[in-house]
């Protein structure tokens, strides 16, 4: 209730903030008028189209892909038992980057929705790989090849994207754009285009936050417990994939996240993922709504590409919280 | 009565055989212990047993072969603590423990309160009470290994498979360890294998020894039929002594004829 009260507050604050300034009662009120809740409804003129149609949709997309990142990573730390996992071990973000970067050569800027299915593909074929060649690998060490082998995917994979990209000079720009990612969009259609893959991804890592603290004890004490660890991994590693390559595709590489909250979340409340995945996907929301918000005020009317803010308030942000428990735990 | 029946168990890990042909029968109430010099493959056939190694042979439980089982159904069976179990930094002891109720509960489902209680009581059967809410990582070896054997516990499986239950810990820890675990086999009939190192402690309260070198059985009955000079010097390749404490063998390590005697002075 709290957690969901907090996101609600700071999505219509994220709403009001920007070049023009719009009162919070105005946002409320355009909200309610779009979503025709009866009594509160009430137009707000030409405001109406700053909050519904530009800043709305953007805070949105820029809640749920945090929502996602976020709990993917805490994901992936947990059934890895990897403190240095993030949604792009496996190789999400070298398969989405090839997939964009082909889309772009290919001279895609003219027709934009290209580029999210190629990236999407591209993300989803990296992980398929990397499973296949992981599998395959060292019996009984599942999980220690499978990271080997997105690393090795990772790398071959950034390799041709890097070879692609010096042949086509005049499209570099472009490319490291989306590299960098980027939270402007054209609107309800990326939102739209997103919301479900993201939706049903949380609600499965929701649903299987208990078992993920049954893998914290190994792969071997889990299966004795009575866990069937590589099924179960494979079904997380899907949901978290699924998700994270959708929104890859739309917002472009967004780092830091994944790595940053589940943790910072692990300082302030433990390390159990029934309470870390909730709070991941409420927390991830609400950190990079506050990142964006940043980015696109901070050096108006510039802004700043949005993966540069999450690593710039993120790690002084995570140090901050690692230092004030430090000194609080020699009390 | 359950009985736990392994006939011709075999593990070969790439082409190398650790384990060979390893048959015997253990019925709940009753303690195996498994002994035998490093690298003879107790730990491995533990692990077999206990499912996380690949092997051939066969492995009952009365008229069920473990072989059909799936994880869960393998857990509801038999709990396994290794040597060195990891305890994961920031869980809770109450936490860890109701781990152990992982086989009886579906994939999705959240505890219930029987699984709750039934932790609490085997929380307060190991006297575990003022540990509820410690930090696993930050116990000391003797409260680790009885926060281990409590996860086992809550598993609430017929037999209980320990790997080393006592090697880091002193003699007064030991003593309490293998105490509870031959209290809790009769009480809550359990079959119990342990391996175990020191062998005078082995043939104390385990009413089965079995002594294993390269893989295979040398030796395997009470603790009098299996500790003996021979055995030792063979496979150990020690020098020892023998004595009878009401029955119960008490080795005694001897200096060998050639070393040189310590000075006196």
């Amino acid at each position: 209730m709290v957690c969901s009260g907090a996101a609600i507050v700071t999505i219509v604050l994220a709403v009001c903030v920007g070049a023009i300034s719009v009162p919070a009662t105005d946002v409320l009120h355009s909200i309610a008028w779009h979503l025709k809740v009866p009594y509160m409804s009430k137009t707000v003129g030409t405001n109406d189209i700053i909050i519904w149609q530009l800043r709305l949709p953007r805070v949105i997309l820029a809640f749920v892909v945090g929502s996602m990142l976020a709990s993917a990573g805490a994901t992936y730390q947990g059934t890895f038992r990897n403190p240095l996992a993030d949604p792009y071990l496996l190789g999400v973000s070298a398969g989405a980057g090839l997939g964009a970067t082909f889309a772009i050569v290919s001279g895609a800027h003219v027709s934009h929705a290209l580029i999210p299915v190629a990236s999407f593909v591209g993300a989803m074929g990296a992980v398929a790989l990397t499973y296949t060649l992981g599998r395959s690998g060292i019996s009984g060490r599942v999980s220690g090849s499978l990271v080997l082998a997105g690393v090795a995917v990772a790398n071959l994979l950034t390799a041709i994207q890097t070879l692609v990209q010096q042949q086509h000079n005049d499209k570099i720009r472009e490319v490291y754009s989306w590299v960098l990612g980027t939270l402007n969009t054209s609107g309800w259609n990326d939102v739209r285009m997103v919301v479900p893959y993201i939706a049903l991804s949380t609600f499965m890592l929701y649903r299987y936050r208990r078992v993920l603290d049954v893998f914290s004890v190994g792969d071997e004490e889990a299966t004795t417990l009575g866990l069937p660890v590589e099924r179960v991994r494979a079904i997380v590693i899907i949901a978290a994939t699924l998700g994270t390559a959708a929104a890859v595709s739309v917002t472009g590489l967004i780092g830091f996240v994944g790595i940053i909250v589940p943790h910072a979340l692990r300082l302030l409340v433990g390390n159990s993922y029934r309470v870390l995945i909730p709070l991941s996907i409420v927390g991830g929301g609400i950190f990079l709504v506050c990142a964006d918000l940043i980015a696109r005020t901070a050096l108006a009317p510039t802004e700043i590409p949005i993966g540069i803010v999450t690593a710039l308030i993120g790690a002084p942000f995570f140090l901050y919280i690692l230092g004030s428990r430090r000194t609080g735990a020699e009390k | 009565m359950t009985t736990l029946e392994i006939a011709d168990l075999s593990v070969a890990i790439n082409g190398r055989t650790l384990v060979n042909e390893v048959s015997f029968s253990l019925s709940v109430g009753q303690w195996l212990c498994i002994i035998g010099p490093n690298g003879a493959g107790k730990s491995t056939l533990l692990k077999a047993i206990a499912g996380i190694c690949k092997s051939a042979g066969q492995m009952r439980i009365d008229d069920k072969d473990l072989r059909q089982f799936n994880e869960r159904e393998r857990a509801c069976w038999i709990a396994y603590v290794p040597q060195e179990p990891i305890l994961p930094a920031g869980m809770r002891v109450f936490d860890y423990i109701l781990l152990g109720r992982t086989a009886h509960l579906n994939l999705l489902a959240s505890e219930s309160a029987k699984d709750i209680s039934i932790t609490n009581m085997v929380i307060t059967e190991l006297a575990l009470d003022e540990f509820r809410d410690r930090d696993v990582a930050t116990l000391s070896g003797g409260e680790r290994q009885r926060v281990t054997i409590a996860r086992a516990l809550a598993q609430a499986s017929p037999i209980i498979l320990l790997d080393e239950p006592t090697t880091a810990l002193d003699v007064g820890y030991q003593q309490e360890v293998l105490e509870l675990i031959d209290r809790l086999r009769h009480e809550q009939k359990i079959a119990v294998i342990t391996t175990m190192h020191d062998l005078t402690v082995s043939g104390l309260y385990p009413d089965q020894l079995m002594m294993l070198a390269h893989g295979a059985v040398v030796s395997h009955g009470t603790a009098s039929e299996v500790l003996t000079v021979a055995h030792i010097n063979e496979h150990y390749g020690a020098q020892v002594q023998i004595m009878d404490n009401d029955g119960r063998p008490i080795v005694v390590p001897m200096r060998t004829k050639n070393a040189p005697l310590p000075s006196t002075q």
